[in-house]
């Protein structure tokens, strides 16, 4: 049984876009192409207000996707934990929908006693092992993020790590932003591991400009037209009708 | 979805009631034993025994480690992890929603805190208790995962090491579904995180050097180094060294070659120290001995002397 690809935008920032459309907006846009876009906000290590990522928990949810402030030394595990969230998150609501068909329309998964949602887990478990994942690292480069890109890099090769321990096959690619011409610039094609990042990290941009709106907008396309042209969305669940 | 981790654990005050939605049950609310990755533990009352009850507004997750423990309860013959008593929903008195389980409530001593009161003659005793339990698991088809010393509670008489938190167990095959990195071969660059028995085993030499460094230590740059050393430093595991080593590599395969060894090693360790003590023995009668001829000979001495 073909089981569909996962396709997702993992965003690595630690500040506001201040450049281009609105990230909210374009993570939206990718929502509706059948990407997730997850949005990890790194800390910096004494700030008391997060008030400048709140921007992150935005993009995150107009993007379908989860959205988690960590400081840097948590990020390893924030990095694997995010991306199997969502993964599961958007499995089961795919599951939801077709509940929503056989149910009517106000029935999700919550509605049904714990047996029946236990049994219904069981499912969604066993797609986000087997199904295959596409994602698509997205870093901010900006000035301010210099010191923090070792760990982001350790953070990277754990989720690869984490995410070929899985049936399901994987395929990366790292992208930055601001590119030094366009809104992004490639840092690693896609590819099965993320092993080979470590000599291709990219040197940094300096100023201010953070363009996370063009950014999200452009990465979108890196997932191939084919790919744009129809919903993958409605044929993960045909998938799932089939299961 | 997007939401703090503050706003995921309800905050359940002691002494409140709280209702399950489908199966209509009690549970009194005494107090709150821990937080967890996913959720909040607290310890209640139901129809006048006291249980654990886990409460989350991931309904997922939680349905997920239900699951986990229905499928524990059905490996015949042995009681893995806590009991499951009850799934259910709680709707909050301002409408959220959030799903609970409630198991078995293990009363008992942290591992560290009995290993500092008991002694390191444990050590052994544990290890096989664990690898016991751990071969009745992989047996039927599971890696548990998260094994690490908050996972693990001692219960009193008969001393017994037991699971608390089964949420990290997985299907064999798969990727381990719940980690903490210190016990994580994959953190270590010793391997991958797909669920084979030989990823029990390294967490389980992990959960022994806790105990002794229990603020953990760093990797450095040679990981495999750094956790030799470590255990090297630590005379109480000296017996062990071996066996933990090679678990370290992921050189066994199953829970029960490591348990062999680990007995065999056990089963020389006592005999070392009786063969002492009969040495001792033997030893000490001897000494008698020479005292009761020295004072008999002394005796002889002074009656020669008394008689001229």
């Amino acid at each position: 049984m073909n089981k569909g690809t996962l396709k997702q935008i993992l965003l690595i920032t630690d500040g506001c876009s201040n450049k281009g459309e609105d990230p909210a907006a374009t993570a939206a846009l990718a929502h509706q192409q059948g990407i997730t876009v997850n949005v990890i906000g790194i800390l910096e290590d004494n700030t008391e207000d997060p008030d400048g990522l709140q921007e992150v928990e935005e993009i995150a949810l107009s993007g379908g996707g989860v959205s988690q402030l960590v400081y840097k030394q948590a990020l390893s595990q924030t990095v694997q934990m995010v991306t199997k969230q969502a993964m599961t998150q958007t499995l089961q609501g795919f599951v939801n929908k077709e509940l929503q068909q056989i149910l009517g329309k106000e029935h999700t998964m919550e509605d049904l006693d714990p047996e029946k949602r236990g049994e219904i887990m069981e499912v969604v478990e066993d797609l986000g092992e087997t199904s295959d994942l596409e994602v698509l690292v997205l870093i901010d480069t900006s000035a301010s993020m210099h010191d923090k890109l070792p760990t982001v890099k350790e953070a990277l090769l754990d989720l690869s790590i984490s995410l070929n321990s899985r049936v399901g096959r994987n395929r990366f690619s790292i992208y930055n932003f601001p590119g030094k011409r366009k809104d992004i610039d490639k840092v690693l094609d896609w590819s099965p591991r993320l092993d080979s990042i470590s000599s291709v990290f990219p040197k940094l941009t300096s100023g201010g400009i953070t363009p996370t709106g063009p950014a999200i907008r452009d990465a979108m396309y890196q997932f191939g037209k084919k790919g744009l042209l129809r919903s993958l969305r409605s044929k993960d669940e045909q998938d799932i009708e089939q299961a | 979805m997007n939401k703090t981790s503050s706003k995921h654990n309800p905050f359940l005050r002691p002494g409140m009631t709280l209702t399950g939605k489908w199966h209509k049950k009690r549970y009194v609310i005494i107090r709150k034993l821990g937080n967890g990755a996913i959720g909040s533990v607290y310890l209640c009352e139901v129809g006048g025994r006291k249980a654990a009850l886990k409460i989350s507004d991931k309904g997922s997750s939680i349905t997920m480690e239900v699951n986990v423990l229905k499928s524990l309860g059905k490996v015949q013959g042995k009681r893995l992890g806590p009991y499951l008593l009850d799934v259910d929903d709680w709707v909050s008195p301002t409408g959220e929603i959030y799903s609970f389980y409630v198991m078995e409530y293990i009363q008992g001593e942290t591992l560290n805190e009995f290993m500092k009161q008991h002694g390191s003659e444990w050590l052994g005793v544990f290890m096989l208790q664990l690898l016991t339990d751990l071969e009745y698991l992989h047996q039927a088809g599971w890696v548990f995962g998260d094994l690490k010393v908050d996972n693990l509670i001692v219960t009193s008489s008969p001393s017994r090491i037991r699971w608390v938190d089964v949420g990290g167990t997985t299907q064999i095959g798969r990727s381990i579904k719940e980690y903490t990195e210190f016990y994580d071969r994959g953190y270590w660059g010793l391997g991958t995180r797909k669920a084979d028995p030989s990823y029990d085993l390294f967490a389980l030499v992990m959960v022994f050097l806790s105990v002794f460094y229990p603020k953990h230590f760093q990797k450095g740059p040679n990981p495999q180094a750094t956790i030799f050393r470590k255990i090297n430093d630590v005379k109480a595991l000296h017996p062990y060294s071996s066996c933990l080593k090679k678990a370290i590599q992921g050189k066994y395969l199953t829970s029960k070659e490591m348990k062999q060894e680990i007995s065999k090693i056990i089963y020389d360790l006592q005999k070392q120290p009786n063969s002492q003590q009969r040495k001792k023995q033997k030893n000490k009668p001897s000494i008698l001995e020479s005292i009761g001829f020295l004072i008999i000979a002394l005796g002889y001495y002074l009656t020669s002397l008394l008689i001229p």
